[in-house]
């Protein structure tokens, strides 16, 4: 028989947070893929908003090419407020 | 081979698959001497994936066997309220099955095919479900000495090497300690209560703790698979420091309850620090992973006849989700 295809499940814990991966599950459809998210990841009221995106959908940077496909931010030390000399007595800044 | 709630070790004439120590890839090992997580598409060691894969399908197979033994008391539960509690710990159970099935497929299996190997025996379940639940105090004993091994297993596996399994653990983890304190609760009062009652909680933590303390696996030195598993950060703490921690734990405990925990050996022992007790009987484990055990072919038999019993389900479910598809399709052209 056919597996039911894998979705990947997000949760959004409260309002005013953004939903989080929590895990993965099987279901044959969208429709029960968020009733079994809800029953899976929300048995204890851990959300108030549900994800289900279907696993194969989802494009991922390669960890083995990591190094490289970051390397560009590595040396840009300036974006951060900590580059920078604040002369002493300087506040608000 | 049995992966008990976490840990993995075998009967001695059986074989493992014995971890090829081959080439780790440089990345892998500076991971692992960092201290850092394992992630599904770094590249793994075929060793390592395997006993991964093993070990966390084996503690997926063991939550949803672990459904039988305290199902067999949903119906006769002796109030709403313990039903209403039991209920909701053996759907965390089958939760705890698919969050681990779930981080087992991050490594490249699927879980029908780990369900057929569970089916057909190739791939195994924590021995300790293979032990009956003749009274209701033995789902106290459930809780309380069982699920209380499972933590003492399960906390440092929350630190796993490898993500997706640390982070279905913290789940579980989070989950057990309301299964274990019910589970206490429920001796509790039986201990409070009749001579009878009393006697009843009794006579199941005396059937359920040599068990419980079998389900850490073997002694250190007949452990071949753990220094490995520990080179990999996939174990912690050998099997006997976490039996001594889970008796530490449970000696008085057990005091609380008024109850005896069926080992005359049982006392402090100053000098080491901890409650020095009885040898276990090995023996009797390696003869319940083998099959042997008092529920092995029940449990199985039931596991299956409840996946062919389902197969309907599924399969309407594939036609309705396949209809609506079709219907979305035909509105769009």
């Amino acid at each position: 028989m056919r597996d039911w295809p894998l979705w990947e499940v997000f949760v959004r814990s409260r309002r005013g947070l953004s939903h989080v991966h929590v895990g993965s599950l099987h279901a044959p459809d969208a429709e029960m893929a968020l009733r079994n998210a809800r029953d899976l990841y929300t048995r204890r009221q851990e959300g108030v908003s549900l994800w289900v995106v279907p696993a194969a959908e989802i494009v991922a940077s390669s960890p083995d090419e990591a190094d490289a496909f970051f390397d560009p931010a590595a040396d840009k030390i300036y974006r951060h407020p900590t580059f920078y000399d604040v002369p002493e007595g300087v506040e608000h800044l | 081979m049995v992966g008990v709630y976490g840990n993995d070790f075998t009967a001695p004439d059986e074989t493992a698959p014995r971890p090829a120590t081959g080439d780790e890839p440089e990345t892998f090992r500076a991971l692992l001497e960092g201290e850092g997580r394992v992630e599904p598409r770094d590249d793994l060691p075929d060793a390592y994936r395997r006993t991964l894969v093993r070990q966390i399908a084996q503690h997926a197979h063991s939550e949803i066997i672990g459904m039988q033994p305290e199902g067999n008391w949903i119906s006769r539960a002796p109030s709403l309220r313990r039903k209403a509690i039991l209920m909701a710990k053996v759907q965390d159970e089958a939760g705890h099955g698919l969050y681990l099935y779930a981080a087992a497929e991050t490594l490249g299996v699927d879980r029908a095919d780990l369900l057929d190997q569970l089916h057909s025996g190739r791939q195994k379940y924590s021995s300790i479900f293979n032990y009956p639940t003749l009274t209701w105090a033995d789902v106290g004993a459930i809780g309380w000495l069982v699920d209380g091994a499972a933590i003492v297993n399960q906390v440092p596996l929350c630190r796993c090497s490898y993500g997706p399994y640390a982070r279905a653990m913290i789940r579980v983890c989070k989950e057990e300690s309301f299964h274990q304190r019910q589970g206490f609760e429920i001796l509790h009062t039986l201990s409070h209560g009749t001579p009878a009652q009393k006697a009843m909680a009794q006579d199941a933590v005396d059937r359920y703790w040599w068990p419980s303390l079998m389900m850490f696996g073997p002694p250190d030195d007949d452990s071949p698979n753990s220094a490995q598993s520990m080179a990999w950060g996939i174990k912690r703490f050998s099997n006997d420091d976490l039996r001594q921690r889970f008796v530490d734990m449970t000696v008085p405990q057990a005091e609380a309850l008024g109850l005896t925990l069926p080992d005359p050996e049982i006392r402090w022992n100053d000098e080491r620090g901890h409650y020095d007790f009885g040898e276990v009987d090995f023996t009797e484990l390696f003869e319940v992973i083998k099959g042997n055990g008092p529920c092995n072919a029940e449990r199985m038999a039931h596991r299956v006849r409840a996946h062919e019993d389902g197969a309907w389900v599924r399969e309407a479910a594939n036609a309705y989700a396949d209809k609506q598809a079709a219907r979305a399709g035909a509105d769009v052209a």
